[in-house]
């Protein structure tokens, strides 16, 4: 087969189109992470003034001491506190639903669906400020703070953790309880030794995203928040006057410690066999 | 031991032979969905330490029937005896009754040893290592203790799912179509394999199949199912030779069906005309004995004849036949013979090269012997059970 | 010898009914039904209540329910133009999140080979980092005196005095990088599960890499694709940080004008009409939308 011209561009061609993709795809993946490389950088700033447009020098100071601004690892705190009761909250509410959606009959299924889905679909200014509204006519203006903040991020986490638990529990054969009963496990011998292991790597995703929404909230937050001030909270505040470095700091380690889960739980998994 | 017709009521719970053990009985066994009935007033007695078989298309109860045997499913009328011991109401856990499921349903998340140990686990036996390492010494996996199921093959997968049930020595073993999902060669194999077992170890296991050959080749004993009902049980050989409605003859291998009328009885005989021509049935091979019937005989059993003065007395005979297609399998050769009445007869002839072959449109006649005639009742579907007769491709069918 | 005992006409004894218990789904539901229900369905309830108040009212002087309908009219008026621009970014972050996270997700699911997890591993976590770090970190990236700026300005893209900053250009942006992993994830889940061999028989059916891609890949592809602009389109409607911190109040949309209509000005129906017209909008495009991209289960 002779390598004319025609040859040379087809097989050019096709290189770039089958490399096109993953060129794109390597492209966007820079642009998602550029951010995150910034506040990686600017959190060993040497910083003057209150803006970081520009890297003034290296510095370990705002990593050595990171509770330098007033209020922000108290904010943080909250926010770990707000966000690991939210987990559990809406990590419970929400399994008991999955399986009474995927396992039970019962009537009014498509509008528990409903009522599942629509949070998702909400923006989350018309779900804040409703809540608001709620709390106002219920006379309780005055006194919102961390319960309030804690009842909302419940609410809108509930209907990430069904989906993502349903989606797991659909996924299993419903013949593996029954060969579970079959060899002489009851059912909650069935339930914990057969159905929960394998439901477990659903729930724990389930878990961790309704931390990450909660953690991250802002919108909601600032409509419920009272006088309580969590993470986001405080950034929103220190923007107007000036953001401290350490706030990148926290950045970065939420980045990390995000990654160190996410790999070590992958590393987890293969080690164990699966 | 002579075959009997289905219908003789028997004491339950006691077993023909000399078996040890249990016998499954049941009962008036109905299931209903709604208002379709699945499984429509069953009662049968499976005998301890037997191979049995329960044979039937999709959707006709076979299913259905296990698992209400292993208390997945739930009877809406009728009761389920074990050795003496009635456990309709009882829940699967209760019950000394293992499954191997068609999709052998592995744990995925535990390797093969505490698969195979599940049951034995739940019960508190002791000595599970030693049960287990023995269970899968018989299916031939020692070694595979350590490995998950998704790194089997479906072979192996289906051994594990065995072993599993097995080892808890239950007193009968289900098995709900268990060969499905394995290629041919294998499915063969697996099809000794599990009858070496059955008979080395001694359980009664109550087979689900929808493929007839699978059934005879396994089972003492097949019990044909069609529309929730058992439409004949029996040794596969009695089965076979004798079956007792169109269902059964058109779904154990094939059959000729020839609408007849009974017009005399000499002897032990009826005898039948079948477009003008006498043929004899034995009375015993006779589900009815007046009026409308449907004559039987197995392809196998008929004879080709050519000429008209061919000596065929004393056999059933049909004349005016031409050949209307000719297929040659290797053993044998298959002939579709067209009467004069439009219907279309199969014949197979083994090649023992005796003879040369006929060619399409020589016109025969038709011969067997009488003892292998049966007839049945004229009143039901001539091709029911038949799964290659489709009512738009009908070629040549009865009328 | 096993046999049939089964005498025809004779009928079965029925056992005691066990009830299969199905109260216990109704417990397991109940908890979780009664949060969804007091803390959004009533709320939503209440908006819409408050959003038909007198709007003369006042939180001190307290509200008076007088199925107001003119207050919609009166929002619609008043914030049109911030309505139709929240609809027009969102549309616009949508689409571009679609244009950019189309090509990643398909690299991962297809060509990343050791790299699959590692590379969705890099797409979740930066969302762990709180979104208002990240989206601050826009604004110092597309600052005056920054980096990006300054090259634009030194090549000719830009003009001297020339901004991105409070620009409907770095809103966009913003939102676009604020939703795509919302965007790539569900993509990234309906691709994967494409099996390969439904293309390896295209290309057998003479379809070259982009038909096959049109004819095959793309429509199979489609529950992802509708999950993420949803999924990306509705938050994106109602989002006010992006203006607030990368625009300036010549950018600012429905959502900024319902925060400070609740927060500062107080003024409760005006803000509860806007909110109640911002969720019939989206109702309204999402139930178009899904009808015609033709997928049933959202949940």
């Amino acid at each position: 087969m002779g390598l004319g011209p025609g040859t040379v561009l087809t097989r050019g061609g096709r290189w770039i189109g089958e490399h096109l993709v993953l060129f794109l795809g390597l492209v966007t993946m820079l642009y998602l992470l550029l951010p995150i490389g910034f506040v990686l950088l600017m959190s060993f700033n040497d910083q003057l003034g209150r803006q970081a447009y520009e890297f003034q020098g290296f510095t370990l100071d705002n990593w050595l001491s990171p509770c330098g601004p007033a209020g922000l690892c108290a904010s943080v705190v909250k926010s770990v506190q707000i966000g690991l009761l939210a987990t559990l909250g809406a990590t419970v509410l929400g399994t008991l639903m999955a399986f009474a959606l995927v396992r039970h009959r019962f009537r009014g299924r498509s509008t528990t669906n409903v009522l599942i889905f629509l949070p998702m679909a909400t923006p989350e200014v018309v779900m804040g400020s409703s809540l608001l509204a709620l709390f106002t006519a219920g006379g309780l203006a005055g006194q919102l703070g961390f319960w309030s903040i804690l009842v909302a991020h419940i609410m809108f986490c509930l209907s990430f953790v069904v989906v993502t638990v349903k989606a797991r529990l659909q996924g299993m054969e419903s013949s593996l309880e029954q060969a579970a009963m079959d060899l002489y496990a009851n059912e909650w011998q069935a339930f914990w030794r057969v159905t929960f292991p394998l439901v477990f790597p659903g729930i724990l995703a389930a878990a961790l995203l309704s931390f990450s929404l909660s953690f991250d909230d802002f919108i909601i937050t600032n409509f419920n928040h009272g006088n309580t001030i969590t993470f986001p909270m405080y950034v929103w505040g220190s923007a107007q006057r000036g953001i401290p470095p350490q706030v990148n700091v926290i950045g970065t380690l939420m980045f990390a410690v995000a990654l160190v889960l996410v790999l070590g739980g992958g590393m987890f998994r293969r080690r164990r066999g699966h | 031991m002579a075959a009997t017709p289905g219908d003789v009521p028997r004491q339950p719970g006691h077993s023909g032979a000399a078996g040890s053990g249990a016998d499954l009985v049941m009962t008036g066994l109905t299931k209903r969905f709604g208002s379709f009935t699945a499984v429509d007033a069953l009662g049968l007695t499976v005998t301890s330490g037997e191979f049995f078989a329960l044979l039937g298309p999709s959707g006709c109860g076979k299913t259905t029937t296990l698992r209400m045997v292993a208390g997945l499913e739930e009877p809406t009328a009728g009761s389920i005896n074990l050795g003496g011991q009635d456990i309709t109401r009882l829940r699967p856990y209760r019950r000394p009754v293992n499954t191997v499921f068609q999709s052998y349903a592995l744990f995925p998340h535990l390797d093969i040893y505490e698969n195979v140990a599940f049951g034995l686990r739940r019960r508190r036996s002791r000595d599970i290592e030693r049960q287990v390492e023995e269970i899968l010494a018989l299916v031939e996996l020692s070694g595979f203790e350590r490995r998950r199921p998704g790194q089997l093959s479906g072979g192996q997968q289906q051994r594990v799912a065995l072993a599993r049930a097995m080892v808890n020595r239950p007193q009968v073993l289900l098995l709900d179509e268990p060969l499905g999902a394995l290629d041919l060669k294998l499915r063969r194999q697996m099809q000794i394999e599990l009858k070496r077992i059955q008979t080395d170890v001694g359980i009664t296991f109550v087979h689900v199949t929808h493929d007839q050959e699978e059934a005879m080749t396994m089972a003492d004993t097949i019990a044909v199912m069609n529309g929730g009902l058992v439409e004949q049980l029996g040794r596969p050989e009695d089965l076979y030779d004798n079956p007792a409605t169109t269902f059964v003859a058109n779904f154990l291998g094939q059959s000729n069906l020839v609408p007849g009328r009974i017009v005399d009885t000499v002897g032990d005989y009826h005898v039948a005309d079948v477009a003008g021509e006498k043929v004899g049935v034995l009375r015993g091979r006779a589900r009815v004995h007046a009026g409308d019937v449907l004559v039987g005989v197995r392809p196998e059993k008929v004879y080709l004849s050519t000429a008209e003065d061919e000596d065929t007395s004393g056999a059933n005979r049909l004349s005016g036949g031409r050949v209307s297609d000719v297929s040659y399998t290797g053993t044998s050769t298959q002939y579709l013979v067209r009467l004069a009445s439009g219907q279309e007869l199969t014949v197979f002839e083994q090649n023992t090269g005796a003879r040369a072959p006929m060619s399409v449109g020589q016109r025969v006649g038709l011969h067997w012997a009488r003892e292998h005639t049966f007839a049945l009742d004229a009143a039901q579907d001539i091709h029911a059970g038949d799964e290659t007769y489709s009512e738009t491709s009908a070629v040549g069918a009865a009328p | 010898m096993s046999v049939l005992t089964r005498t025809p006409g004779e009928p079965g004894v029925a056992p005691a009914q066990r009830r299969r218990p199905s109260r216990v789904g109704y417990l397991l539901l109940l908890p979780g039904i009664a949060w969804l229900l007091l803390f959004f369905a009533v709320p939503t309830v209440q908006l819409v209540a408050t959003s038909l108040y007198d709007p003369n009212g006042s939180l001190d002087t307290g509200y008076a329910m007088t199925w107001s309908f003119p207050n919609y009219l009166d929002a619609l008026a008043t914030y049109r133009e911030q309505f139709l621009r929240g609809l027009v970014y969102a549309g616009s972050a949508t689409v571009l999140a679609l244009l950019l996270g189309y090509p990643l997700a398909y690299a991962i699911a297809f060509k990343a080979g050791r790299f699959k997890n590692l590379m969705l591993v890099l797409v979740i976590a930066p969302f762990f980092t709180s979104f208002l770090v990240r989206t601050l970190a826009w604004k110092s990236i597309l600052a005056d005196n920054g980096f990006v700026v300054q090259s634009l300005q030194a090549v000719g893209l830009l003009a001297d005095d020339g901004r991105l900053l409070a620009t409907s250009f770095a809103v966009v942006a913003g939102l676009t990088y604020n939703f795509l992993p919302f965007m790539v994830l569900p993509l990234y889940a309906s691709l994967e599960k494409i099996d390969l061999r439904l293309i390896e028989a295209g290309s057998d059916l003479y379809a070259g890499s982009l038909t096959s891609w049109a004819r095959i890949t793309l429509p199979l592809s489609m529950p992802g694709v509708v999950a993420g602009t949803l999924l990306t389109f509705i938050p994106a409607a109602g989002d006010y940080i992006n203006t607030q911190l990368l625009g300036s109040p010549s950018q600012f949309t429905i959502g900024n004008v319902i925060n400070n209509t609740f927060l500062v000005q107080l003024d409760f129906p005006m803000a509860a009409a806007c909110s109640v017209i911002l969720m019939a909008a989206i109702v309204v495009l999402v139930l178009l939308y899904v009808r015609r991209a033709n997928t049933e289960d959202l949940v």
